[in-house]
């Protein structure tokens, strides 16, 4: 799978600060990228990088081949932005902004129109397409920007927090139109503090911290890699003892909790086969079977070194 | 389609240029400012030297209106952008910072041009003859060019605020419009206020005014012709290259 964006050893400093440390990654065609980290780690700081809005002070950033810096207009002209602040005209109306951008991309006006038609009709903001952008809603301007990021159909997608401080109708639209069009091939490269969001978007996630990579992975995987040992719950139809279960393959230990036993593991695989063996040879019954991963927010928490005691 | 070919950065800066007149021109403060400013100027100035000729008086007064509507708006596009975040949407699009400039300056000369037209018609209207229309006719998009990229160099500051760049702009504006020859002519300025006169493209400029209406200049018409020009490239020039320094600092 070919990739869109090639960032190698990207760095940006002000003044005495490294704001992004020698960050390097790649973002394969066609998925969605979830770019993490806690405030002033240095998401915006890469993206406007990879953007091409503000210059790096040391590394490279191909798009589609491109170099950023020798080639920015032709790597502009095949991804589209959306900022986490509505950046539209407010003296402009919806549709002025999005005839605009249709210039700016060097889109026919009757392509320009269509697409309009189409994007704003979609997002629910058709009816309202002739009335300045000033008075808009929130959620209005991130349709808005959206539709204007989208209008030259672009092949990557950047996002900062699109959702942010969204109602759930919005929230919802966004969600369904990023999910649409990356099964239609659009690669997303997304930006997000939301990690229920990221969670059911992103086919690999990147964990920044103070401003270098610390962790670039599929979500699941990532949460089964910050622990060595895994735990699982488990619990029979009658009393089991402790030192069977501690016995069998795999298990490391095994502790009672109320009427379940969580057991403590290297090896999560190994142990369910054995449980099930054990509940087949001894007649116990499994009641319920969990495998307790971390979710996002651990994963995140401790990979930023921002856990709570 | 090459997006990066002159002819397509033309093409979107001429969009950017017809945003700018949407969004910052075409309203009722800008137009009423553009117009009175130097008509007030003019009247100050005309009740306090009376034994001049209304020749001279009138071609000053398109000399000063093309330089003030020229470079009116165009210093505070930038910081207004910057602030509003609009221009990191400009600078995400597949468009030169060179391309962006070039938009800012075509608005700033069609606004400057647009005025000047009036006040060359009051001109007329007050029983002015314009002797050498074809010449006032090429310099003024010449002029408005120069006045426009002095407009925009003012911009280079990397500020968000509008109102620092105006009060710089008044600031270098207005001692221009005084050793230019509006108020004095060059024939009675001393030996170091020419000097001073031949660095401001705004005297050129009021010289073939003032031919055209009179007859009457200080330099040969080919001299000012080309003295706007050069000017006009080296300040255009310079604010494309400043602006591709400053403008990553506004975002």
């Amino acid at each position: 799978m070919p990739n869109v964006i090639e960032a190698a050893r990207l760095t940006k400093t002000f003044g005495a600060v490294t704001a992004v440390d020698r960050v390097s990654f790649e973002v394969r065609r066609g998925e969605i990228f979830g770019f993490l980290g806690p405030n002033g780690a240095g998401k915006t700081t890469t993206t406007r990088m990879l953007t091409g809005v503000v210059p790096m002070d040391g590394g490279s950033v191909r798009i589609f081949g491109h170099d950023i810096r020798k080639e920015p207009v032709r790597a502009k002209q095949r991804f589209g932005v959306v900022p986490e602040t509505s950046n539209a005209y407010v003296e402009l109306t919806a549709w002025q902004n999005l005839m605009l951008m249709g210039d700016l991309y060097g889109i026919g006006r009757t392509h320009s129109e269509r697409r309009s038609r189409d994007l704003l009709e979609t997002l629910g903001l058709y009816g309202r397409r002739d009335q300045k952008v000033r008075g808009y809603s929130k959620g209005m301007k991130q349709r808005l920007i959206l539709a204007m990021a989208l209008l030259h159909e672009p092949e990557l997608l950047f996002l900062d927090e699109p959702t942010s401080g969204l109602d759930v109708q919005s929230t919802q639209t966004i969600l369904v139109l990023l999910r649409d069009l990356n099964t239609d091939g659009t690669t997303i490269f997304l930006t997000t503090h939301n990690m229920e969001e990221a969670n059911r978007l992103c086919d690999r996630i990147g964990i920044i911290r103070a401003g270098k990579i610390v962790a670039i992975d599929a979500p699941e995987r990532l949460k089964t890699a910050i622990d060595r040992l895994h735990r699982l719950e488990v619990s029979f139809d009658r009393p089991v003892s402790a030192d069977v279960l501690a016995g069998l393959d795999g298990v490391a230990e095994a502790d009672r909790t109320g009427d379940k036993w969580r057991i403590v593991t290297e090896d999560p695989d190994l142990v369910i086969r054995s449980l099930v063996a054990f509940s087949s040879d001894c007649g116990a019954a499994i009641l319920t079977l969990n495998t307790l991963a971390p979710s996002l927010d651990e994963v995140f928490l401790r990979l930023t070194g921002e856990e709570r005691p | 389609m090459n997006p990066a070919a002159y002819g397509e950065q033309a093409r979107r800066a001429w969009a950017i240029a017809r945003k700018d007149i949407r969004v910052y021109y075409l309203k009722g403060p800008v137009l009423i400012f553009g117009i009175f400013m130097p008509v007030f100027l003019f009247l100050a100035f005309f009740l306090g030297g009376r034994d001049l000729p209304l020749a001279f008086l009138l071609s000053g007064l398109v000399g000063m209106t093309l330089f003030f509507t020229a470079t009116a708006v165009s210093p505070a596009i930038f910081p207004w952008e910057g602030q509003a975040r609009t221009l990191e949407r400009l600078a995400a699009c597949p468009v030169t910072i060179e391309a962006i400039v070039l938009g800012d300056m075509i608005a700033s000369v069609l606004f400057g041009i647009g005025v000047t037209a009036v006040t060359i018609l009051i001109a007329v209207g007050l029983g002015l003859p314009l002797l050498h229309g074809i010449v006032l006719g090429v310099s003024i998009p010449i002029a408005a060019c120069c006045f426009s990229a002095i407009g925009m160099l003012l911009a280079v500051p990397p500020t968000n605020v509008p109102s620092n760049i105006m009060m710089l702009s008044t600031l270098l504006k207005f001692p221009l419009v005084f050793i230019s020859g509006i108020f004095l002519p060059l024939e009675q300025m001393p030996a170091w206020g020419l000097m001073l006169a031949a660095c401001s493209p705004l005297t050129y400029f009021t010289d073939i005014v003032r031919y055209a209406f009179s007859g009457a200049h200080h330099f040969p018409v080919m001299v000012d012709i080309a003295a706007l020009t050069l000017f006009a490239l080296v300040f255009t020039a310079a604010a494309m290259r400043l602006h591709r320094r400053s403008m990553p600092r506004r975002i």
